[in-house]
């Protein structure tokens, strides 16, 4: 079966988009991703939908569900890299993603993701360490 | 309004949702549809044709490029046979939804195209037009 990758970097996991989603893909992601974050003790999760042309009710939903489900696991969610196009589209469609905190590339997404979980100290060389 | 191509698309797994939107995004691309309006049109689309998948059990699409005073846009046609809507008034209200959905799905697709027009007949099934312009606000 199809599967997104997540990657583990550091407290946090990062996840790109770069297919198409179809409904179950989205809601296999959904799945790996709170099983991740459990497994994981992540504090935060990254999502990089820059790739992504389309984000419908469904999708918009997930990202929703992602983000309730990591915060009652104590972890943030940030959504990184939405087009424009999307941006427009989602908010006419009637979907604000009121609950998704947002930022606009994986630098300032991770920046967001950081001071969330009180880790001041960006000692990026650190980061990468305890990555390694 | 005349009809300047067309072509059928069965629907009947999620699977085909993705090929039915790059086939869409190839014909609005062709007459020169701006960015944005072809975002709103694929959203729209990916929401009908979710319904018709879900609730329809699958259907087909017809995808036209149409005119009207030489202004060209993209036409879709859902068709299902599905046990259609019993009541269209409520089901065209935001936050309305019969599964466990966030309602968004008709209301919303309607916002994001010019035209729209569904037609139900429970028992018999469900069709929806959706038609936007190439510089449709």
């Amino acid at each position: 079966m199809e599967r997104i990758p997540i990657l583990k970097m550091g407290p946090f996991l990062l996840v790109t988009i770069q297919v198409d989603l179809y409904d179950r893909l989205a809601l296999t992601l959904e799945n790996d991703l709170i099983n991740m974050v459990s497994k994981t003790e992540a504090k935060g999760v990254l999502i990089d939908i820059s790739a992504v042309s389309i984000v419908d009710s469904f999708m918009g939903r997930i990202l929703g569900n992602i983000a309730s489900m990591s915060k009652i696991m104590d972890a943030a969610t940030v959504v990184v890299g939405m087009q424009p196009a999307v941006a427009i589209t989602l908010v006419e469609l009637g979907l604000t993603l009121s609950g998704v905190h947002t930022a606009l590339d994986v630098e300032q997404g991770m920046e967001l993701l950081r001071t969330k979980i009180g880790q001041l100290d960006t000692d990026e060389e650190g980061l990468y360490d305890s990555y390694i | 309004m005349i009809v300047i191509s067309k072509e059928k698309l069965t629907i009947q797994k999620e699977q085909d949702v993705v090929l039915f939107r790059n086939r869409i995004k190839e014909l609005a691309t062709k007459i020169g549809m701006s960015l944005v309006n072809q975002t709103k049109l694929i959203t729209a689309a990916s929401e009908l044709v979710r319904n018709m998948l879900r609730y329809g059990g699958g259907g087909i699409t017809h995808l036209e490029i149409v005119s009207k005073n030489s202004i060209p846009g993209v036409r879709l046609i859902f068709v299902d046979e599905g046990p259609g809507i019993k009541d269209i008034t409520l089901a065209m209200k935001d936050g309305y939804s019969t599964g466990k959905s966030l309602g968004l799905g008709l209301p919303g697709a309607k916002r994001l195209v010019n035209e729209f027009d569904l037609k139900s007949e429970p028992g018999k099934g469900t069709t929806v037009t959706i038609i936007r312009w190439k510089n449709g606000l």
